[in-house]
């Protein structure tokens, strides 16, 4: 068809093995890293992945600022959860949840869509954030629905008990490869891991598709993509709908892991937060930055304190510095870390990355 | 046979009155130019085709259909495509992102692309670079190709010549001969020179209306009529 294709340049793949490699260390985190902390961590850093590519294909793909993100996370959550808890632990609740939260979010993002989307960037986000505050609003007033603040305990499918053998040995105790039980919580881990690479391979396809290329000409330029044919509120409006649907179902994979579901853990502003920083640590409008922003922050979030805790034991002999480095500062340390990184990678880790390498 | 017709067509912009009546029928094939000085109204008669700015009262027939009050998009899927005079590329994405858009079906037609590829060989040069690094000239090819990479009716072009080098206007001239072979091009046109090269026929807006319609080589006969006009001198 073409002319002359270019050779990817030393950024590309830089960031396509760094993101190769963490794809290979996720896949096998249950065997590398022995601990139920660090297993924790690898299944946060797959939901997180998802939830984050999805929000980019808002915000980085298609110029739109939403704050309701974590509102359709919710959805898939609550859903799951609530069916788990009436209906016992089984798989029709998981789907069932999983579909009715994938439902509900389609409804709501078409009829937000299709009603704000028409006006300007920021009245919609004040929308969006609107929609989010009732959403958290409603999760605790309708406690007996979901548990209020204290939210819903719930039990996940045998399948993902951690009494549940996989397979078994000789003497028919659960079996260890290379000293990891075969048992329902690796299950558990693999049921998300799968499912995450799944839904952000799906992702990926999208993007690559001319949909994508939509996307982005929308993101650019509203009017000339409708000059050229393309009704930009059907766009935008089903990408919106895409994006939540996808969110709806990270969380459904997360309540699963999680085998509890709160405000806290599926819809509070702190994980809409966490999300908007994935999203520019990472590099907007690429879906590798969503999985290195995941990694960085979530990493960060669980072991920057322990850092801490060390560094400020290795400097106790030193004036002012322990105290600085004491566990307890760790947020402050933490917003210390974003500033440089979006002083020093203004376009996100891969987008400065990427275009630093062409040039290179 | 008339390809479009423009009847009565009024368009404010805020609370200025632009267009003031314009009524024009502009012929199937070949150039047809719209000239005029600066402010005169030319630019606002493009976009009210395209339906960026609506017309009111007014109408704009299309191959016999009103087309009036119809959205951009669905304008556009009629078979009208417009380069505007900031040239309407996507800098953010590649030459062949920026020419796939256009496609009807999300994939080229060969013959069209080596077509284009002939008559602008520095898009298939620098294929795979983004738009935004492309010299002035480059990206007005890639605006223009983006206009004819599927089979368009009529096409919109807002004034293509500003800012280009002479070397590329007269490659644009040739373009534009040979793409109004197979589409009629409406062109907005300051550089007189350039126009009467190219133009079958010719119109001039001058405050929101048509001072004078007729055959271009007519009108590049009288000097007096342009000097009154377009304050040209011969």
């Amino acid at each position: 068809m073409s002319a002359s294709l270019s050779k990817p340049s030393f950024g590309d793949i830089a960031v396509k093995s760094t993101v190769l490699l963490i794809a290979a260390l996720l896949c096998f985190a249950p065997f590398l890293f022995q601990d139920v902390r660090a297993l924790e961590v690898a299944a946060r850093i797959c939901v997180f992945i998802v939830l984050v590519a999805s929000y980019d294909l808002l915000i980085g793909y298609t110029g739109i600022v939403s704050f309701a993100h974590t509102m359709f996370f919710g959805f898939g959550a609550y859903g799951a959860a609530i069916l788990l808890r009436q209906m016992g632990p089984g798989w029709d609740a998981v789907i069932l949840g999983g579909l009715a939260g994938v439902l509900v979010s389609l409804v709501v993002a078409t009829a937000i869509g299709l009603l704000s989307l028409r006006v300007k960037a920021i009245f919609f986000a004040m929308i969006t954030l609107a929609a989010a505050s009732v959403a958290l609003v409603l999760a605790s007033q309708l406690s007996h629905f979901t548990g209020g603040e204290d939210g819903i305990t719930y039990r996940a499918p045998d399948l993902f008990k951690p009494a549940f053998k996989l397979m078994v040995d000789e003497d028919g105790k659960v079996l260890r490869l290379f000293g990891v039980k075969m048992n329902g919580k690796l299950a558990a881990y693999y049921f998300v891991f799968v499912t995450c690479l799944l839904l952000f391979f799906v992702m990926l396809r999208l993007v690559g598709s001319p949909l994508g290329t939509v996307l982005k000409a929308i993101r650019e330029n509203e009017a000339r993509a409708e000059a050229i044919g393309y009704r930009v509120v059907a766009y935008r409006t089903f990408v919106f709908c895409l994006s939540a649907a996808i969110a709806s179902l990270a969380g459904t994979v997360y309540a699963v892991w999680l085998k509890y579901t709160g405000p806290d853990t599926a819809l509070s502003f702190a994980i809409m937060i966490d999300i908007l920083l994935m999203v520019v640590i990472g590099g907007m409008g690429t879906m590798w930055g969503a999985v290195i922003g995941a990694v960085l922050m979530v990493i960060a979030q669980y072991y920057l304190r322990d850092l801490m805790g060390v560094a400020a034991e290795a400097t106790a002999g030193i004036p002012l510095l322990p105290e600085l480095l004491n566990p307890d500062r760790w947020l402050f340390w933490l917003g210390i870390i974003f500033i440089l990184l979006v002083y020093f990678f203004p376009k996100g880790i891969v987008g400065t990355i990427t275009q630093k390498g062409a040039r290179g | 046979m008339t390809l479009l017709s423009l009847n009565n067509m009024k368009t404010d912009i805020g609370q200025y009155a632009v267009l003031h009546g314009v009524t024009l029928d502009i012929p199937e094939g070949g150039v047809f130019v719209l000239l005029g000085r600066n402010g005169a109204g030319k630019t606002t008669t493009l976009r009210s085709i395209m339906g960026l700015w609506n017309p009111t009262p007014g109408s704009v027939t299309f191959r016999g259909a009103d087309i009036t009050g119809l959205h951009t998009a669905d304008i556009a899927r009629k078979g009208i495509a417009y380069v505007p005079e900031n040239m309407g590329i996507f800098g953010g994405l590649t030459v062949e992102e920026n020419l796939i858009l256009a496609t009807d079906k999300g994939r080229f037609d060969q013959p069209r692309l080596k077509r284009i590829y002939a008559l602008f060989p520095a898009l298939e040069q620098f294929w795979t670079k983004q738009a935004w690094s492309l010299s002035g000239g480059q990206k007005q090819m890639l605006a223009v190709a983006r206009a004819i990479i599927e089979p368009r009716a009529l096409i919109l072009i807002d004034e293509p010549t500003k800012g280009l080098a002479p070397s590329i206007v007269a490659a644009m001239a040739e373009a534009f001969r040979e793409i109004s072979q197979s589409a009629t091009i409406l062109l907005v046109e300051q550089n007189f020179h350039f126009a009467k090269s190219i133009g079958r026929d010719m119109a001039v807006i001058d405050d929101g209306l048509v001072a004078h319609a007729g055959p271009m080589a007519d009108f590049a006969a009288d000097t007096e009529l342009q000097e009154r006009l377009l304050s040209l001198s011969a």
